[in-house]
C-alpha cells in the first residue's frame, strides 16, 4: 500500500458539519410519491362528502334545527351545519392517522424504507419529524377539499370558518403523532382491526352527529375526553361563528396531547430502528 | 508518520438480544484496519457475522463493546456525520419501490441535503453509470435482479463518499453482471474511493481486495493479502479427485497418505501438494479408477477450509 503513504488521509475534522436533508426531505419524498397518487387524496375527500350528504342533509331534512344550539326559528343552528363541522374536524384526523399508521407500516416492517433512509446522515428524529409534518399537511388538504364542498353547499355562516384550517393542522398534528406511536406498536396487519375498535366509536359518539347534551352527565365527562371530541369542539365553534377564549380548552388539549404522543414514538422508533 | 487508517476497530463486539438467556454475540472482539485507497474483504461463511461488522461500520447499528473509529470519529457518537461521507450497499436491497429509478437517486442526494440541482446532475452521472439511463422513468418495480443491485450501489454514490461499504455485491446475479460491476467497482478503486466489501466468492475477493480478513464465528481467524494467504495456508496446488463410494471406501486410506495434507468433501477429495501433476500420477498408480481428476492452482477457499475445516458456500 505505498500509494496510500504521499495522500493526506481524510478525516472529518477539517469538513463543515455533517449535512442532512432532515425532516424537509422526508416531506419531499412523499410529495415525489403524491405526484403520481393524487387522486388518492381526492378520494379522501370523497367520504366525507357521501356522510355529509346521507346524514347531514338527508337526516337534516327530518331534524330541521338542532335542538339545544340557539333556540329555533331564525338564528338556530340547522342539522347540515352542526355536522358539518365534525365530519371536517374527521376528514383532518384520518387524513393524518392514516397516514403515519396505514402508510407508515408497509414502510416500517415491508419495504424496509426507513432502513436505507438511516444509513444517509438523516436521523430518526429527521424522519418521524418529516413524516407528521407530511401527514398533518396531508390531513389540511384534505380538510381544504372538503371545505370547498361544504362552502358550495351553502353551509358556511360565517367568515370565522376559515380558522378551520390552521385548526385542522392542529388536528393533524395531534392525530398524526397518535399514528406514530400506535405504528410502534402494531406487529401485523391484523392489528389494525383493533384501530378500527377504537376510531369507529370515536367518530360515532364524539358529538359528530348529535350535541353534548344528549348524553347523562357520567357519560359527557367520558365524551369530553376523547381527542375527537375535543377536535370537533375546536371547529365546530368557529364554524358556527362562536369565537371566543373557550376555544383554547380544545387547542391546548391537543397541542399537549400531540407533544406528548410524539415524545413517546420517538423513543419507541428509536429503539425499532437502531437494533 | 504512517497515514492514518480510515477506519480501526479494536475488540470490537456485537451483541444481541436481552442480556442474559437470549443474548447472542454475533461479532467477539476483532481487530483490524483500513488503510485509504485499498480495497478491503470480510469473508466468511453464512452467520459468521459479516453484515454485523458492516452494519456497525455503517453506524445503523450500535456498537455493543469495543472501539470503532471511521475517518477520525468515534461510530457512537458522531453517527450522522461519518453516514455523510458513506456509501451504504446492504446485502438486501432496499431501494424505495414507491418511486422511480431517477427519483430514488434524487430523494436519496436530498438526504444527504445536496441541493436541487447538484442532485440532478448527480443522478444523470449516476445512471450512466450503472447502465441505467433507459430505464430512469420506469418503476423499480420493473427492474431485474441485477438492474436492482447496480441501482443500490448508484445510489450509495450520490454523495460521493470516501468510504463505499457493499455487503456480498454480486450475490445472485449472473456472470455477465458481476463482471460488469467489479469493473464499475475497480473504477471507483481509481478514483481513490476505499472499499470494504464481503463475499462469499473467493474468486471475487481474489480479484478485488488488496487484503482480507477471514471471518468465523464472529472471529476474525486470518488476515493479510489473497496470495500472502494462500501460500501461508496451503499449498501451491491441489488435485481433486471424483470417485465412486466403492473406490472411496477401497483407496482412500492410500490416497490420504499420499499427501500431507487431505481433506474428505461431501463429493470429492483434495490432496493438497506443491506438485499437482506427480501427485495424480501417483494416485493412478493404487488402482483408483477417479470418475474425474484435475490439478490446480489452490484458491482462497482452500484457504478457508484449512482454516475452518468447512467449505465455504454450504
Ligand atoms: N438483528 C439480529 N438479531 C439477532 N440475531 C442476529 C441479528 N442479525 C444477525 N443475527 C445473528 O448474528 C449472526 C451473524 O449474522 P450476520 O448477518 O452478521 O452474518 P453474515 O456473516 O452476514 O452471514 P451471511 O453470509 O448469511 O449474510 C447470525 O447467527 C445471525 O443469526
Ligand atoms: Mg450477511
Amino acid at each position: 500500500m505505498t500509494a496510500a503513504v504521499d495522500l493526506p488521509t481524510p478525516t472529518l475534522s477539517g469538513r463543515p458539519p455533517a449535512r442532512s436533508g432532515g425532516a424537509r426531505a422526508m416531506v419531499l419524498r412523499n410529495v415525489m410519491i403524491y405526484r403520481h397518487t393524487w387522486p388518492l387524496l381526492a378520494a379522501e375527500v370523497f367520504e366525507p362528502v357521501l356522510y355529509l350528504v346521507s346524514f347531514g342533509i338527508g337526516i337534516g331534512a327530518l331534524v330541521g334545527h338542532v335542538p339545544g344550539t340557539a333556540g329555533t326559528g331564525e338564528g338556530a343552528v340547522r342539522y347540515p351545519q352542526f355536522v358539518a363541522p365534525a365530519l371536517l374536524a374527521t376528514a383532518a384526523m384520518n387524513g393524518a392517522m392514516n397516514e403515519t399508521t396505514f402508510n407508515m407500516f408497509g414502510k416500517l416492517r415491508t419495504d424496509r424504507t426507513y432502513e436505507s433512509i438511516l444509513t444517509t446522515p438523516m436521523t430518526v428524529w429527521d424522519v418521524a419529524l418529516g413524516e407528521t409534518c407530511w401527514a398533518l399537511l396531508r390531513g389540511a388538504l384534505v380538510t381544504a377539499g372538503f371545505l370547498l364542498v361544504v362552502l358550495a353547499l351553502g353551509l358556511v355562516g360565517s367568515a370565522w370558518a376559515l380558522l378551520v384550517l390552521p385548526s385542522a393542522l392542529l388536528i393533524g398534528f395531534a392525530f398524526a403523532s397518535l399514528g406514530l406511536l400506535v405504528v410502534t406498536l402494531l406487529r401485523n396487519w391484523q392489528d389494525f382491526q383493533l384501530i378500527q375498535l377504537v376510531m369507529l366509536p370515536m367518530f360515532l359518539f364524539a358529538t359528530t352527529f348529535y350535541p353534548l347534551g344528549v348524553y347523562p352527565r357520567p357519560v359527557q365527562l367520558l365524551v369530553e375526553c376523547l381527542p375527537l371530541y375535543q377536535s370537533i369542539e375546536l371547529l365546530r365553534q368557529p364554524f358556527l361563528g362562536q369565537v371566543g377564549p373557550a376555544l383554547l380548552v380544545p387547542a391546548a388539549y391537543l397541542l399537549v396531547f400531540g407533544t406528548a404522543s410524539l415524545a413517546v414514538a420517538l423513543r419507541r422508533l428509536e429503539t425499532t430502528l437502531r437494533g | 508518520m504512517p497515514p492514518q487508517p480510515l477506519v480501526t476497530a479494536r475488540r470490537l463486539r456485537k451483541v444481541y438480544g436481552k442480556p442474559g438467556a437470549r443474548e447472542f454475540t454475533a461479532v467477539d472482539g476483532i481487530d483490524f484496519e483500513v488503510r485509504r485507497g485499498e480495497a478491503f474483504g470480510l469473508l466468511g461463511a453464512n452467520g459468521a457475522g459479516k453484515s454485523s461488522t458492516m452494519r456497525m461500520i455503517a453506524c445503523v447499528s450500535p456498537v455493543s463493546g469495543g472501539d470503532l473509529t471511521i475517518l477520525g470519529r468515534d461510530a457512537a457518537t458522531d453517527g450522522p456525520a461519518i453516514r455523510a461521507r458513506l456509501g451504504v450497499v446492504p446485502q438486501d436491497d432496499t431501494v424505495d419501490t414507491e418511486l422511480t429509478v431517477r427519483e430514488n437517486l434524487l430523494i436519496y442526494g436530498r438526504y444527504f441535503g445536496l441541493s436541487k440541482v447538484e442532485v440532478r446532475r448527480r443522478a444523470a452521472e449516476l445512471l450512466e453509470f450503472a447502465r441505467l439511463t433507459e430505464k430512469a422513468d420506469e418503476s423499480v418495480g420493473a427492474l431485474s435482479g441485477g438492474m436492482r443491485r447496480r441501482l443500490t450501489i448508484a445510489r450509495a454514490l450520490v454523495n460521493s463518499p470516501d468510504i463505499v461499504l457493499l455487503d456480498e455485491p454480486t450475490t445472485g446475479l449472473d456472470p455477465q453482471a458481476r463482471h460488469l460491476l467489479w469493473e464499475r467497482l475497480f473504477q471507483l478503486k481509481r478514483e481513490g474511493v476505499t472499499l470494504l466489501l464481503t463475499t462469499h466468492y473467493m474468486d471475487e475477493a481474489e480479484q478485488l481486495c488488496d487484503r482480507l480478513v477471514v471471518m468465523d464465528s464472529g472471529r476474525i481467524v486470518a488476515e493479510g493479502a489473497p496470495a500472502e494467504l494462500i501460500s501461508r495456508y496451503t499449498t501451491r496446488e491441489v488435485v481433486e479427485l471424483r470417485l465412486t463410494d466403492g473406490d472411496r471406501a477401497t483407496y482412500g486410506d492410500e490416497l490420504r497418505s499420499l499427501v500431507a495434507r487431505f481433506e474428505d468433501l461431501a463429493d470429492r477429495l483434495l490432496l493438497y501438494t506443491d506438485d499437482g501433476e506427480d501427485v495424480l500420477s501417483r494416485a493412478h498408480a493404487t488402482g483408483a479408477r477417479p470418475i474425474t481428476a484435475l490439478v490446480r492452482r489452490s484458491t482462497l477457499e482452500d484457504v478457508f477450509l484449512t482454516l475452518t475445516g468447512r467449505s465455504l458456500v454450504d
